[in-house]
Order: C-alpha cells, then sequence, then structure tokens
C-alpha cells in the first residue's frame, strides 16, 4: 500500500521514520523548529520530538556545522537543514578541513556521520543566493558522500539510508521539485530499498543516454518523451559522489551516446568528470564526444533572466541532436 | 537551561515617547526645528507607502519578494538622515527607508525584488552598498571600508567621513560580524554597527541568538554599545548622529541596538501566525513609530491639518508612481547573462554568448516556445 506523497512530504516522513528508529538522529538548523523550516520539510518534528531533538539554531552555519560534528563525536547523527544553497558557503571551512577529513585523520577511530540536507538549485524566481547548484564543489572534496533525489520514493528511502551513513553525506534537495507527488511504500522495508549509491535507469532505450540527477531528471523524461526521432535511455545518477559507473558505462557501451545535463555551471561540473572517466572507458564504443548541457560560467543571473540560464527542455533536446551530428 | 538574560530591561535611550511627549535625553541633547521634524514625518509616512505598495506589487505578482520594513520606519529613517553626504552605508536587505534617505528610487529597489537586477544603483556615487542577503557578510566589508578611510586620512575633525553596517537580530550569531566587531576594535575603525533588533530572524525569537542583550557584546569587545528606542525617530537620529561623530572624530567603533518589532511577515513568503502571537503586534502597534511624531506635532500645534493632508497626497502620488514604475520595468535581454562578469574581455565566456546568441536565433521565426 502506498501513500501518496510530495518531495518535500517524503523527505519529512523519512526524517520522522529515521528519528523513530534511532534515538540518536537529530535535526538542526534555521527555523526547522516551530517554523518547520522554510520548506517545512522538518513540519511537525519538532511537536512530536521536542527541543532536544530539533534543534533551532542561531543564524550561523559554520556553527551549525561545527557543532553537528561534535555532536557526530558524542554519538548522534545529526542531521543539518541548510536553509537554501546559497548558505552553505559561510560552512565551508567545519565542512571540508572537519566533516571531509575526520575518519582519515584519526585512522579511522573517528566517525562523524553528519548529514547536510540543502535545498538546492534555480527556477523558483527566487532573490540572489537562492538558487545556487553548488555539488561541484561537493564533488571536488574527499570523504564527503553527495546524493540528490528526484522522486518521492527515493527521498523517502535515501534520507533514511544517509543517515544510517557512516559517512558525512551532502544530501541535495531539488526545490523547484518539492511539490512533485508519487506513491511511495513506506511500510517496505529499508533493507529492500535500491542502496543510494546506485543509479537508476529510469526509462530505458537504445541510441542516446541521457544523463541527470535531482530537478533535471524530470526534465530529462520529458526530452525522452518529446522526441520522437531517438530512443532515449534516461539514467537517474542519485549518488553524485561516488557515481556508480557500471550503471552509466553499460548504458553507454550499449547506446554509444552520452549527453550529461545539470544545473551546475558548466566548467569543472559534475558533467566534466563524467565525460571525463567515460572517454577513458567506452571510448570504442562511443559514436560521438560526450555532450555537456548545463548552465552558463557565470553567476546565477536575476530571477527574469533564469529561464534562459538554466537547461531546459529544449536545450537538453539540442544537447541530443548535437550528440547525432557526428 | 536558565532564564534568559536577554530580556532584562537595560536602558533604552528615548527622546520622544510613545504618547508623543519629547523627554529629550541628557546624554543626547538635540536641538532640532519644527521643520525638521515635520520632515522627518514625511520619510515615515513616504516608506511606509512605498513598503505597503511593494507587498501589494508581490501579491498581485509583480514582484517575487519583498521584506517589508514595516515598524522599523523610524530606526531606519533615524539613523539614514544622521548620515553626511560623504558617509558610506552598508545594508542588509530590508533597508529601504536608509535607502530612501540616500536618494535611492524606490523602483531600483523593486527591480531587485521584481529579479530585473542583483543590485542597480551605484553604491560609489550614492553611499549606499548594494542589498547584501548572506547574513553577516557587510558588517565585515562596512569595517574593511572604515580601514581604508583610516588610510585616507579622511578620520578626525569636522569633515571626517564615517562608515555604517546594517543587520538583524540573527545576523549578531554569525561569525561573520562578530570578526567584524573585532576587527573594527582592533583597528579603531570609524564604523557604526546598527543593529535593528527587530525580536524576530524568521521564526526564531532573540532568545534563540543572544543571552546577553545585544548591545552589552561590545563591552567584549572593547568599544561602546547602546539600545535605543528603535521606534522613536528622534533618538535613532540623536544616537547615530553621535555615533557617526564619534567615528569621523577618530574615536573608532559603536555598536547601537535599535529595539523594535517586525510588524509584518518576514518576506511575503512568510508565515508568522505559525509561530507568533498576535498579542505580541498588538502590544508594538501602541508604540507605533509614526502615530508618536504625530501626536507629537498635534499636541504641540506644530503641524497643522493642512500639512498632513499634504503628506498623505503625496504618499498616494508617491504609491502610484511606484505601480507604475515597477509594472513598466524592462525585462533583461537573454544576453545580459553574459555581462560583466569579468572586467577584462574572457574568450570563454564569449564563447558561450556567442554560441547562445546563435542558439536563440535558431529560434527566431519558428515561433518556438522555450521553457521547461
Ligand atoms: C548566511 C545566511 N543564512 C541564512 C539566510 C536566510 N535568512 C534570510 S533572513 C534570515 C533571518 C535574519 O534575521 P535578522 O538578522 O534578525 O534580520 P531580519 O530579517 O529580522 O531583518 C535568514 C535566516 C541568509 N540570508 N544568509
Ligand atoms: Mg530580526
Amino acid at each position: 500500500m502506498g501513500t501518496n506523497l510530495t518531495i518535500g512530504k517524503a523527505i519529512n516522513a523519512g526524517l520522522r521514520a529515521a528519528m523513530e528508529h534511532d534515538p540518536k538522529v537529530l535535526v538542526m538548523g534555521e527555523d526547522v523548529g516551530k517554523l518547520g523550516g522554510v520548506f517545512r520539510v522538518t513540519d511537525g518534528l519538532y511537536k512530536d520530538f521536542g527541543a532536544d531533538r530539533v534543534i533551532d539554531t542561531p543564524l550561523a552555519e559554520s556553527g551549525i556545522v561545527g557543532t553537528a560534528i561534535g555532536m557526530a563525536l558524542r554519538g548522534y547523527r545529526p542531521v543539518v537543514e541548510i536553509q537554501f544553497d546559497g548558505f552553505f558557503f559561510p560552512a565551508t571551512n567545519q565542512t571540508f578541513t572537519q566533516l571531509a577529513k575526520m575518519r582519515r585523520r584519526s585512522a579511522g577511530k573517528l566517525s562523524v556521520p553528519v548529514v547536510m540536507r540543502i535545498p538546492y538549485g534555480g527556477g523558483i524566481g527566487a532573490v540572489e543566493h537562492h538558487s545556487e547548484s553548488p555539488e561541484a564543489y561537493f564533488l571536488h572534496t574527499a570523504g564527503l558522500r553527495v546524493v540528490t533525489v528526484a522522486n518521492p520514493e527515493d527521498a523517502y528511502w535515501m534520507i533514511q539510508q544517509a543517515i544510517r551513513s557512516e559517512d558525512p553525506v551532502v544530501f541535495l534537495e531539488p526545490k523547484r521539485r518539492y511539490y512533485e507527488k508519487a506513491e511511495v511504500d513506506t511500510e517496505a522495508p529499508i533493507a529492500e530499498a535500491t542502496p543510494m549509491g546506485v543509479a537508476r535507469v529510469a526509462r530505458p532505450g537504445t541510441d542516446v543516454t541521457l544523463l541527470a540527477y535531482g530537478p533535471m531528471v524530470k526534465t530529462a523524461l520529458q526530452a525522452a518523451e518529446a522526441d520522437t526521432d531517438h530512443s532515449i535511455e534516461v539514467i537517474d545518477l542519485r549518488s553524485l559522489s561516488p557515481v556508480d559507473y557500471t550503471t552509466v558505462f553499460e548504458s553507454v557501451r550499449k547506446t554509444g551516446r552520452l549527453v550529461v545535463t545539470h544545473e551546475a555551471t558548466l566548467t569543472g561540473g559534475p558533467g566534466a568528470e563524467i565525460a571525463a572517466r567515460v572517454t577513458e572507458e567506452c571510448f570504442y564504443h562511443l559514436e560521438s564526444p560526450v555532450i555537456r548541457v548545463a548552465a552558463f560560467d557565470t553567476p546565477y543571473p536575476q530571477s527574469r533572466l533564469e529561464e534562459h540560464y538554466l537547461p531546459d527542455l529544449d536545450r537538453v533536446l539540442d544537447g541530443v541532436d548535437r550528440a547525432f551530428a557526428y | 537551561m536558565s532564564d534568559t538574560t536577554a530580556h532584562e530591561e537595560p536602558e533604552l535611550i528615548q527622546l520622544l515617547t510613545p504618547e508623543g511627549e519629547l523627554t529629550g535625553h541628557p546624554d543626547y541633547p538635540l536641538d532640532i526645528s519644527a521643520e525638521e521634524v515635520r520632515a522627518l514625518y514625511r520619510d515615515l509616512v513616504l516608506v511606509r507607502r512605498v513598503d505597503s505598495e511593494a507587498v501589494s506589487l508581490q501579491r498581485q505578482g509583480e514582484l517575487g519578494l519583498w521584506a517589508s520594513l514595516l515598524g522599523q520606519e523610524a530606526a531606519q529613517i533615524g539613523s539614514g538622515r544622521a548620515l553626511r553626504d560623504n558617509d558610506m552605508a552598508f545594508p542588509s536587505y530590508r533597508e529601504h527607508g536608509v535607502a530612501w534617505c540616500r536618494g535611492i528610487a524606490p523602483k531600483e529597489l523593486l527591480g531587485m525584488f521584481r529579479g530585473v537586477t542583483n543590485g542597480g544603483w551605484d553604491p560609489h556615487a550614492l553611499g549606499f552598498h548594494l542589498y547584501t542577503i548572506v547574513i553577516g557578510s557587510q558588517a565585515l566589508h562596512a569595517t574593511g571600508y572604515a580601514m581604508g578611510v583610516q588610510r585616507d586620512g579622511a578620520v578626525g575633525g569636522e569633515n571626517g567621513t564615517a562608515v555604517i553596517s546594517y543587520f538583524g537580530d540573527g545576523a549578531t550569531s554569525q561569525g561573520d560580524t562578530n570578526e567584524a566587531f573585532n576587527f573594527a576594535a582592533v583597528n579603531n575603525a570609524p564604523v557604526v554597527f546598527f543593529c535593528q533588533n527587530n525580536q524576530w530572524a524568521i521564526s526564531e525569537p532573540l532568545e534563540r541568538q543572544a543571552r546577553v542583550p545585544i548591545y552589552r557584546r561590545a563591552a567584549g569587545f572593547g568599544f561602546p554599545g547602546l539600545r535605543v528606542d528603535g521606534n522613536d525617530v528622534l533618538a535613532c537620529l540623536a544616537v547615530t548622529r553621535a555615533a557617526l561623530d564619534n567615528a569621523r572624530e577618530g574615536n573608532g567603533p559603536t555598536l547601537i541596538e535599535a529595539f523594535t518589532y517586525r510588524m509584518g511577515a518576514h518576506t511575503t513568503n512568510d508565515d508568522p501566525t505559525r509561530y507568533r502571537e498576535a498579542a505580541e503586534l498588538d502590544e508594538w502597534k501602541a508604540k507605533d513609530p509614526i502615530l508618536r511624531v504625530r501626536r507629537y506635532l498635534e499636541k504641540n500645534g506644530l503641524a497643522d491639518e493642512e500639512f498632513f493632508a499634504s503628506v498623505d497626497a503625496e504618499a498616494d502620488k508617491l504609491g502610484e508612481q511606484v505601480r507604475t514604475e515597477c509594472r513598466s520595468l524592462p525585462d533583461p535581454e537573454p544576453l545580459d547573462i553574459f555581462h560583466e562578469v569579468y572586467a577584462e574581455p574572457n574568450t570563454h565566456i564569449d564563447q558561450q554568448r556567442a554560441e547562445f546568441a546563435d542558439y536563440l536565433s535558431s529560434f527566431e521565426g519558428v515561433g518556438a516556445e522555450g521553457g521547461r
């Protein structure tokens, strides 16, 4: 039996399940208490779990991540909410120099199972700093796992898997897709859920592989639907670090073409690394260079321009066409 | 946890009571003419009107967002009018009243919240930096700017330059803000930290940010801090003027905590009924920053009905102007995305711009639609 949930509500239900399962799980961040977060993802948790487990923190992201590390060292499993992507940056020091390196520095004696939830990406008509796609910074940092979700099912299970992970996990939530709805079987055992490190073939196809994650998965599926000339295989990457290359290579060896799309800027974006790896491993199967459809290498523009800035259906289809120009 | 000391009643500097009685203050004598008070009243009424028009424009879909200053007019007009032309202000995102004092046209502010620009005005020309959304960042910029003022020899004497940084109660938790306090103290920088304590940081009440009154923080860093009635425009003017003068004369920073209240939602996206009591609002309504000035002017026969009517008429006109100007703000053209990323020509950006121009022109005449 399924429950009809939005992505936002599914994460909420997943957090609740994790808190019920393990008393060491805590939620902390700005406005996560009574308000339930600005996107209401922690709605109701404060009421049911109290101020000891749902902590409205002072307004300081470095403080939030730094104290979450301390709590984790004391045996807790903090789930930190960063209010918007653009406000992660004050926490860079704690994240990159401390959180990511603690296990290695301590020769494995210390574990910091912190989950950092970040609503990310654009498309909501917001003011500056509310539409960033900072995933590449995280991918570039060893010691962090990075995952993102594209549907309520994954939202529900992956937040729980992230919390159970012994490694720090950056959990990226596609804010413009928060209200996408689907049935989720919340009663199934967690062991049966697809592991969070595995990519998913969201739509099978034979002519070209279209790789997307987070907010762009929906656009990729629309592209596959719209393109009547080519059979597009859509892969939802799910885990950005590590990448499930087994699934990616298998698809590319079958189709011979790869288009990668993301909202993050082009240069040094996740697509660049995937293109390099695919070129190394699937060179003799490729019929065309790997094509990237990404945001331009400029700061995120004022919202009236974001529809031009973000890769959209037309730009993705244009990318697919470019792959067939070879 | 112990009871909070943040709500202990420290001395509140007030010159004008909510009832409109001018009490004055021994440490902050204010020599002000009736005409000047009427001008402040006009400022207060007009910025409140700009603000309420902006809220409506957001409701009508003309703005993506608006952060209302309702309730904070006196703190902003009082401090804003204390600034001199060559002083420099570093605002957060709610300082529409200070912007008004610095001569920023309302449509410039609306442009940012409409999403046609990320800034708009010339910060150097107007002595008003761009709005800063990432909480706390601008306190360091103000401090660094003030350190530059010192190195220019522009401190000391009547013509010295002073710098002011605006931020909220929530911002006092941020590392950047506290680092700014320390940099300013260590360097004796000519900067005034103007904290509008409106009691809330979105849904978090003051006690989630501070266990001591905010102004007392300054003592730990080694400079004076004081709390002023943020709904008293005369007190805000007097206190800020004194602090700016102190800075410009080379006596270093001051922290001013303007004790006020956010009468509206955090922004148009917010629903305060989820986290605060309506009774609190009523309590603060009685301390309205505009009403007390009106009462003072009326009681003392310093303004007649005609004056109040003329200000209201001016506000109506301004409201209409704001509506028209907002609706006619042009959308930027798509290739604007690539402008002003670097000072020097950049082949990489140029290439992306050229490719995107080609891509856009491929739709011309086809009637194809962009968008998701
Ligand atoms: C670094 C950072 N973190 C989070 C936010 C999101 N945010 C915007 S306003 C706000 C509350 C600010 O409260 P306060 O400093 O009291 O200013 P007020 O809005 O009350 O004027 C928060 C958390 C932000 N803009 N920047
Ligand atoms: Mg505040």
